[in-house]
């Protein structure tokens, strides 16, 4: 039997390795790929994950400076509303109520003869808290439910994910409104609370989809057949694969947290009114929507500009996360 | 697709189930005794208070009393309320102009989000569409009530081209402002819905066969582009009408309109428990229900999906 069966064409000088005993099949020349050179090409270039890959397609968008600047300047103000103002927004004085803007009150006065610039600054803080609050809350839930629902399956599956169509079945402000009106001790963390018991489902379902996808791909049958256990392979390979789609949807619920919230204290079964926040100025403005509509508009615009700095940072980071989008 | 229906109609009971008991436990598990309230600063006697809850099976443990409800809703008859109202009669009362509200609001938004998101989708990265972008986020970031009095001051006070508020047995023309607000949130996501839908679509490869075949522009654009985009737009609009009949609190307490929305809002606040439980179990029904026709007018649209 000869040595080598397979002697490749014009490479005879090529010295071949001598086969170990019961090596009996074709081995390949040593220099024969010319891997080396393959491998000086790919260290050559940074690797490009999806992050890098979505941060370098963000950092062109004007609208991600833009919405960024927004959401910098609006967790500033909710975090030291102090530096922005120096008047108390609580410091109400009746006598000057409904008095238009003037020097050092740009805003002029509500209808308590309260500072309205101070309270639309003050007012920051109640929305970002709650927004925030209600977001991590739905993002752990929702995750570690979806997540255990699709990646475990079987009665996991159909336990879990018929408890979502219960909770999916009622909708968001319905369920939220017959909590808050039993409610006795209404706080930040309550109104939080509430929406995000109710808000969960879309990101559960969201986690699901994406798991039940991403567990099939050949790095987590490679993770297995390493030895790493089922725990493991889903903390920190599927998780971490499955996590574009739930930031996305995260940013576009803060939003909408900040506007049920509103709607919750407009409706006067949010926060209480000691709190200073814009849904509660808005309700309060409601009663001399006639004669002084623009008192309205302050508190208004707060909650929209905030709301709309989240929802286009939404819409940035979904277009770079999504190669399917950017092609075009 | 009847072995799919049957089983898609199978799996809403143990949603409806579930929905309906998480509701009443939350509403009949609040603290405070409704009866020892009803008589006003004198009260009510022992005996009087003992015979209302068992009237209202009050006096029951609360599974019993959940299972009582559930022959209730089984066999329409909800009961009377602690003001002698029949419930039926409450939800007759109340649902007739909610429904019109949410139909009036769900054309609004469907004509007009998918005809400016066609366009939008059409000329994608055109000035029309980045104007249809900003204003759909503005829609979407603006909470309904302030869109709500914004429409009021100026279109009711200032222009006086629509009434102000609607008030009891509401018109067409009185419904058209509550009908706008309404559909204000969703009309922005059906215009994106649209847009995205349509712009994907273009760059399809049976759209540009159909070019290629020489059809006219119109007959591309409304037989391909369009009824191939419809699909996510139309799934969108069937389960908002659910959203539409439970957002209507808002809507209708701006508008001062006696729909779902205000019967609740004030049950809610009064602590009418039967009636609370009652109209969201309705609600809760409306919804399931859309969103089971959701799922089958998707196996209609698309012939792609089929239900083994």
């Amino acid at each position: 039997m000869p040595e080598n069966r397979y002697e490749p064409v014009g490479r005879s000088a090529t010295p071949t390795p001598a086969p170990r005993p019961g090596q009996e099949h074709f081995t390949a020349p040593a220099d024969e790929g010319g891997l080396g050179a393959v491998d000086a090409v790919a260290t050559d270039e940074t690797p490009t994950s999806l992050w890098r890959d979505a941060w370098h397609q963000m950092r062109r968008r004007p609208l991600f400076w833009v919405s960024g600047t927004v959401i910098v300047i609006v967790v500033l103000v909710a975090a030291f509303p102090g530096l922005f103002t120096s008047i108390d927004p609580r410091a109400c004085d009746l006598a000057r109520a409904l008095e238009g803007p003037q020097a050092g009150h740009p805003f002029g006065f509500d209808r308590q003869g309260c500072d309205i610039y101070s309270r639309t600054m003050y007012g920051a803080r109640a929305s970002v808290v709650v927004g925030v609050l209600a977001t991590s809350m739905v993002v752990i839930l929702g995750t570690t439910i979806g997540a255990i629902a699709g990646y475990y399956g079987k009665w996991f599956d159909t336990i879990l994910s018929r408890i979502t169509d219960i909770f999916f079945a009622i909708p968001l402000v319905l369920g939220a409104i017959v909590i808050m009106s039993i409610a006795t001790n209404r706080t930040s963390f309550l109104v939080a609370f509430v929406l995000a018991v109710f808000g969960w489902t879309q990101i559960a379902r969201i986690t699901r989809g994406t798991v039940l996808s991403v567990k099939n791909n050949e790095f987590v049958t490679a993770a297995k057949s390493l030895g790493m256990g089922r725990g493991q392979i889903l903390v920190r390979h599927v998780l971490p694969n499955s996590a574009a789609p739930i930031i996305v949807y995260a940013t576009v619920a803060l939003g909408q947290f900040i506007v049920a919230e509103a709607t919750l204290s407009f409706l006067g079964i949010g926060l209480p009114p000691d709190v200073v926040s814009w849904g509660g100025d808005i309700s309060a403005a409601q009663g001399a929507i006639r004669t002084d509509p623009e008192i309205l508009l302050y508190p208004a615009g707060g909650l929209a500009v905030t709301v709309l700095g989240f929802m286009m940072m939404g819409d940035v980071v979904r277009d770079a996360l999504d190669p399917k989008a950017r092609k075009r | 697709m009847l072995w799919y229906l049957g089983r898609r109609l199978l799996q809403v009971i143990p949603v409806f189930l579930g929905a309906t008991l998480l509701l009443y436990a939350l509403v009949f598990l609040r603290p405070g005794d409704p009866i020892a309230g009803l008589g006003g600063e004198r009260g009510l006697p022992e005996a009087v208070q003992e015979q209302i809850r068992a009237q209202y099976n009050l006096d029951q443990p609360f599974i019993i009393q959940y299972l009582l409800f559930l022959r209730g809703v089984v066999t329409l008859d909800f009961g009377v309320d602690f003001r002698g109202r029949e419930i039926t009669e409450v939800i007759a009362n109340a649902f007739p102009v909610t429904i019109q509200l949410a139909l009036m609001a769900l054309v609004i938004e469907a004509v007009f989000g998918i005809g400016f998101g066609l366009v939008a989708g059409m000329r994608k990265g055109g000035i029309f569409d980045a104007t249809a972008l900003v204003v759909s986020l503005f829609f979407i970031a603006v909470p309904t009530f302030v869109v709500g009095f914004v429409m009021q001051i100026v279109v009711g006070v200032r222009l006086g081209w629509l009434p102000v508020t609607a008030g009891r047995d509401p018109d067409f023309v009185s419904l058209l402002m509550p009908a706008m607000v309404l559909a204000a949130v969703s009309f922005a996501y059906v215009l994106r819905l649209t847009r995205t839908s349509v712009a994907e679509n273009l760059s399809a490869d049976y759209v540009r066969t159909a070019r290629a075949r020489g059809l006219r522009r119109s007959q591309v654009t409304g037989r391909h582009v369009l009824r191939n985009s419809l699909i996510p737009v139309v799934t969108f609009l069937g389960a908002d009408i659910g959203a539409l009949m439970s957002g209507a609190i808002i809507t209708e307490g701006i508008f001062n309109i006696n729909g779902v929305g205000g019967t609740l809002y004030d049950a809610i606040i009064r602590g009418e428990s039967i009636t609370v439980v009652s109209l969201t179990t309705v609600l809760v029904l409306v919804y399931i229900g859309a969103n089971l026709l959701v799922d089958l007018l998707y196996a209609a649209l698309d012939p792609r999906i089929r239900y083994a």
